[in-house]
């Protein structure tokens, strides 16, 4: 019975289902789930949690100063009597895009410097020595430097730990194209006439994505982190606008006092970090094996 | 081979960039292959085979590879100097190439389906849709049973026999005029290798094309091919017709290699192999670079190369010595 069913199936059906290989191999991989979930609630919160709320985070109100977590306040308030709840939904709209547009950019940059570097191997000495110096300052010091040089805002903050990631995915993207270059499958491809950009496209770029994504969530979540200590050293998104970063920087003068200021933030970049990390931890599992024996 | 041949290697210097300077890889190679010809091409790992095959084509990597000399002729194009855009006309349309290890030959990202229609698409123009059905028929042509249902599958789906058929049917899906084929067998089974073989054969009389069968397996050569190229250390030490090459070898190292062939006549398989190895390129050797493993080494043999001379009817050697005595050991 079984084997008619089978047997009947239509080919599309079976390719199809082969494509989702991977999605389901996801599926079975616990850590990258619950990184999944975490991420997704994050997420969830920070674009329809502000609209739950109603309330404006930045109305201070005097009388409600440094209130603990009550019913009325559920994460309490701070020192200008506003309700940290909101501003951590918020703050988690900025963090979250900070955190995205600094893995998009680093990812389109870094893919198309590592693709060239790799793929053109006699601009490969200068590129990568460009990359190289970069890379030797710390990226914090660097975020720093251009920050500072930026101005506070959330844009500069996105630039400068761009620019402190691209060269780290170049290389890796790089490292994947050295591999890829020596297959069979690209001389084949030359072989029937296809130019560069062709076979960087069809064949490079697709070969080089799952380390490529995997890195872009462990920079995600690097940056999420990132924009916390920067704001903390006083050089992230200024208030009055709420990010975890800036909530977690405004609450450290009363930490003891009203310690709760601090913990909510600082537990929603904790569990950002975490769910991105496990989640890049199950990409890396499933779409690039060969990390897995190394480490 | 009277008429033009269809493809002509002439005076082939390739150069790879070493770490004390430019190096030859292959050097002074001359070659052709007749319309419908197959000329198979033996020797030794780092002979200079695949080198040769891969210039014909200027497969190198441009950024340490140099065409030192020589000329690929093909018509009256030379392909070593054709604009990039009328070469990529020529790469898969007119000639074709399949290598050896059929498991990265294949993208493992892409289907069977994109794969085989990619050349049609890029060369023929086809539809989505005529390119898929001649896809089909490519498969069928190269007896995948089931292509229909195959074509949407993944390489890793494919056995290693079943994806050197693809890779042949995206060689020929565009009826190219020359397919060089650098060793195509040696990865596979014993079994699967003949298949490959017999099929490459009936497609070769099908398509009516010239095929160059690249492979250290002078077994092969006898079967499959009518003229054939030895080389040694980047160089061509001898090329004959096969049945002359193998009822008088002229060169000691051709000697050798049939020698070491098994002989199926004989109760007793007399497996003998040229003791020695093949010289490094960066090494220098003033004479023959056979010399340190030929065991009929004159003096003159050091002092200078020695250069392909013809011993009539188109059977040419590198070896002086023995077309002086008329090749006799
Ligand atoms: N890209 C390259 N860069 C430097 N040297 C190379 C390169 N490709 C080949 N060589 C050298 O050129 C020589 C000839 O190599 P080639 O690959 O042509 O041998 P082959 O006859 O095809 O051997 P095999 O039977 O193992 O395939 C070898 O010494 C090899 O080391
Ligand atoms: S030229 Fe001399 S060394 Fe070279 S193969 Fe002939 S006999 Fe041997
Ligand atoms: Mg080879």
């Amino acid at each position: 019975m079984t084997e008619v069913v089978l047997a009947a199936a239509p080919t599309q059906m079976l390719a199809e289902r082969r494509r989702f290989r991977v999605l389901r191999k996801l599926a079975a991989h616990r850590s990258f789930k619950i990184g999944l979930v975490l991420v997704a609630i994050l997420v969830l919160c920070a674009i329809i949690g502000p609209m739950l709320t109603g309330i404006d985070p930045t109305a201070m109100s005097i009388r409600s100063r440094f209130k603990p977590p009550s019913a009325r306040f559920p994460f309490g308030s701070d020192q200008y009597g506003r309700d940290i709840l909101t501003r951590v939904l918020y703050g988690g709209r900025l963090s979250l895009s900070i955190g995205l547009s600094v893995a998009l950019i680093s990812g389109v940059f870094g893919a198309a410097i590592g693709v060239t570097a790799g793929y053109f191997r006699a601009l490969d000495p200068y590129v990568m020595r460009l990359m190289d110096a970069l890379m030797a300052f710390p990226a914090i010091l660097l975020a720093i430097g251009i920050g500072a040089a930026l101005g506070a805002q959330a844009s500069s903050i996105v630039v400068a730990l761009s620019v402190a990631y691209v060269p780290r995915t170049a290389r890796i993207v790089r490292a994947s194209v050295l591999v890829i270059r020596e297959m069979e499958y690209l001389q084949a491809a030359r072989v029937s006439g296809a130019g560069d950009l062709h076979i960087i496209v069809k064949h490079v770029l697709p070969n080089c994505l799952g380390p490529l994504i995997v890195q872009l969530t462990f920079i995600f979540a690097y940056a999420i982190l990132a924009e916390a200590a920067l704001s903390f050293l006083g050089i992230g998104p200024p208030p009055p606008a709420p990010s975890w970063g800036n909530i977690i920087a405004e609450g450290r003068d009363y930490s003891v006092e009203a310690w709760w200021v601090m913990l909510f933030p600082g537990l929603a970049v904790s569990l950002a970090a975490l769910g991105m990390n496990l989640l890049g931890d199950g990409l890396r599992d499933v779409l690039d094996p060969r990390l897995k024996i190394e480490t | 081979m009277a008429e033009q041949p269809l493809l002509s290697v002439e005076n082939l210097t390739v150069q790879f960039r070493g770490d004390a300077g430019w190096v030859n890889a292959v050097e002074g190679v001359d070659f052709a292959v007749g319309a419908g010809e197959c000329l198979g091409i033996v020797g030794e790992s780092g002979s200079g085979k695949s080198v040769s095959a891969l210039s014909i084509l200027k497969l190198h990597s441009p950024a340490n590879t140099r065409y030192a000399s020589g000329a690929i002729r093909y018509g009256d194009r030379d392909l070593l100097t054709l604009p990039q855009r009328r070469l990529r006309q020529v790469r898969g349309g007119e000639i074709a190439m399949i290598f050896q290890d059929p498991m990265s030959s294949l993208n493992p990202v892409l289907t069977i389906a994109d794969q085989i229609m990619e050349p049609l698409r890029q060369h023929q123009g086809l539809s989505v849709q005529a390119a898929r059905r001649k896809a089909i028929e490519l498969l069928d042509m190269v007896r995948i049973s089931d292509a229909s249902r195959r074509i949407d599958d993944y390489p890793h789906r494919l056995s290693g026999g079943m994806r050197q058929r693809v890779m042949i049917a995206i060689a020929v899906a565009c009826r190219p005029r020359l397919l060089i084929a650098d060793e195509p067998t040696t990865a596979l089974d014993v079994t699967i290798q003949s298949q490959i073989l017999e099929l490459l054969r009936e497609l070769q009389r099908e398509i009516g094309m010239s095929v160059i069968l690249i492979t250290h397996d002078l077994g092969v050569v006898a079967e499959f091919a009518q003229r054939v190229v030895v080389m040694y250390a980047g160089r061509v030490v001898e090329t004959a017709s096969v049945p002359a090459l193998f009822e008088r070898p002229m060169h000691p190292y051709t000697e050798g290699l049939i020698r070491a062939v098994p002989n199926l006549d004989e109760d007793v398989h007399r497996l003998t192999t040229i003791p020695g190895s093949i010289p490094d390129p960066s090494m220098s050797i003033t004479g023959c670079r056979f010399s340190p493993r030929c065991r009929e080494a004159v003096q003159s043999c050091l002092e200078k190369p020695p250069s392909l001379v013809d011993a009539g009817a188109g059977h040419l050697a590198r070896c002086p010595p023995r077309i002086a005595a008329g090749g006799i050991s």
